[in-house]
């Protein structure tokens, strides 16, 4: 090795040191949106002196193929950046499996290059790479067509579904042991990363739609550390802190979010939610309360305090400007108008905020479960816009309800609770809610988007 | 190639990235949790750099084959990933008076 050499070796690393730090001011600057886009400028500035270091290698020597690369890979990109923000979860799950891919044909790749002189503990780093990177690649497409509706998104069980996951893995975890002894048995590499295909699409089968935001998350975090252990393959310190980033987010991310499911980790991902409740969703037909856009106006203009709680529903039915327009006009009226979000609320951590602060809603105005729900009792009207689970007080009183200990928003101990739902049928989890059936519940019946609006007409103004 | 002793500084480096990572996440408002996730993952996709240089070095054809994909699918993530994090920043505003910051 000539001196020069390694003075330029040592550059590279340094580049590759201020990109890692630039990386971490980003997601610290990530703590505040007044501070937030700083963040994206210090992680585009990471990412251009890592890939300009990486290019400035000794060895490399098809400059062509990369450059076509990367010119090709912006040209993917430019869609995915530029997608509606109502498909912004499935946009995020496919951006899940593109990661994991680079990192599975990343890992492959080394594996033919390296076999059968690997050491084992390279072969070991290497085969959690690419299984955890298999797993994710399908997972995440798996989610991605469930979001985009492609694919069913009601959870689909067997008998027996778990055992034949489990050994799936099982098998998996065999031939990469196997492989660990005996790097020179390469032909077992394929079924390895075959098994972990398939292995994601299993796991993601039984998944609702309800717990999308917490396997997302957990996508998430697989991504970040199968990233990571390709760090350890390629000994490339930036990879291991990215991934570990990446990965700690994703399982805080996670935490959070079966947190407010009230799960564990496992429940989410060997649980099967949806199925439980088949039998109880068709229950005797009780009486409800139902209200016009009239009375709902009327009503919301006496107010003095509205809390509206979005859901999943609002974002379907593409309500959240009609909902601007509501919160403008009552605005002016002088109602104070806050929304209340769960933090499952949608199909991704953070789905709901990102859908109102669209519509122009300022965000001091959207205000976290624990911050508001002591708020409720004081509030004329709570009005409920395409959210079910998260409001139902079954989650307090009923221990046999399957959501029972979940956290959820009090809607009920407002003075009104208006609820628009289509229909009483049951949500996508199948459970009855027994706030439809209160005294101070209205029930508003129609879809989200024209009720809020003829709502709106009736308050007369708001779209100016 | 990797011995011992940088497989172990390895270890500590992840580790200690890892707490970083869950003390700096952890102050992250609930407000951005959907573009927490978009940016982490355009800044996860610097395993793109690990991608380049399998193209780059072109050992074998497979290893540079499964590299260009690899590129393909990481740089995509880093342009959507970076730009839908600011289009989605740009949305969030306060209501307080325009008191720059």
């Amino acid at each position: 090795m000539s001196p020069e050499f390694a003075g330029g070796q040592v550059a590279i690393e340094i580049l590759y040191l201020v990109a890692s730090v630039l990386f971490i001011f980003s997601l610290k600057w990530m703590s505040s949106p007044t501070t937030a886009r700083h963040g994206i400028w210090a992680g585009e500035a990471g990412m251009v002196l890592a890939i300009a270091g990486t290019l400035l290698r000794h060895g490399l020597v098809d400059y062509r193929l990369i450059a076509i690369a990367l010119v090709l890979g912006a040209i993917i990109g430019v869609p995915l950046g530029r997608v509606a923000m109502t498909a912004v979860p499935q946009r995020t799950a496919l951006s899940h499996a593109f990661g994991a891919l680079c990192v599975t044909l990343v890992g492959s790749a080394e594996f033919y290059l390296r076999a059968p002189a690997i050491s084992r503990f390279m072969m070991s780093v290497l085969a959690v790479e690419v299984i955890l990177g298999g797993l994710t690649v399908t997972g995440s497409l798996m989610a991605a067509g469930k979001l985009q509706e492609i694919l069913p998104q009601r959870p689909l069980t067997y008998k027996g579904q778990n055992l034949v996951n489990f050994l799936l893995l099982g098998v998996a975890l065999v031939i990469a042991v196997t492989l660990v002894l005996h790097p020179e048995r390469q032909s077992l590499f394929p079924f390895m990363v075959l098994l972990a295909l398939i292995f994601g699409v299993l796991l993601i089968i039984p998944i609702g739609g309800a717990d999308m935001p917490t396997v997302i998350s957990l996508l998430n975090g697989y991504a970040g550390l199968s990233a990571s252990a390709m760090g350890f393959v390629l000994d490339s310190k930036l990879l291991i802190i990215a991934g570990a980033l990446d990965g700690s987010s994703g399982l805080i991310l996670s935490i959070i979010m079966s947190k407010a499911m009230n799960r564990s980790f496992t429940n989410v991902l060997f649980g099967a939610f949806g199925q439980v409740q088949t039998q109880a969703a068709a229950g005797e037909a009780k009486p409800v309360r139902s209200a016009t856009p009239e009375e709902a106006a009327a009503i919301l203009a006496a107010a003095n305090r509205v809390i509206i709680v979005p859901g999943y529903g609002m974002a379907v039915a593409q309500a959240q400007h009609k909902v601007r327009e509501l919160y403008d006009s009552l605005t002016k009226r002088g109602v104070d108008v806050r929304f209340a979000i769960h933090p499952v609320a949608g199909r991704m951590p953070g789905h709901m905020n990102v859908l109102l602060a669209e519509a122009d809603i300022p965000y001091d105005r959207l205000i976290e479960m624990d911050e508001i729900n002591g708020d409720f009792p004081q509030t004329d009207v709570a009005l409920v816009i395409g959210a079910n689970d998260v409001t139902n007080p079954a989650a307090r009183s009923d221990t046999t309800s399957p959501i029972y200990g979940m956290p959820i928003l009090d809607v009920d101990k407002a003075h009104t609770a208006m609820v628009i739902k289509r229909s009483m049928n049951p949500g996508f989890a199948g459970i009855d809610n027994p706030l439809y059936y209160l005294d101070n519940t209205l029930m508003l019946f129609g879809d989200a988007k024209s009720f809020v609006g003829s709502v709106v007409r009736e308050l007369g103004g708001g779209h100016s | 190639m990797s011995n011992g002793s940088n497989l172990i500084d390895a270890l500590f480096i992840f580790v200690l990235a890892g707490f970083i990572g869950f003390e700096v996440i952890r102050r992250v408002s609930p407000l951005l949790h959907t573009p927490l996730m978009s940016l982490t993952n355009a800044l996860d996709a610097i395993a793109v750099v690990g991608a380049i240089v399998l193209v780059g070095e072109h050992k074998t054809s497979l290893a540079a084959i499964f590299g260009f994909i690899a590129v393909v699918a990481a740089t995509s993530n880093i342009v959507g990933g970076f730009l839908i994090t600011d289009r989605m920043l740009k949305m969030f505003k306060s209501s307080r008076p325009a008191t720059k910051q």
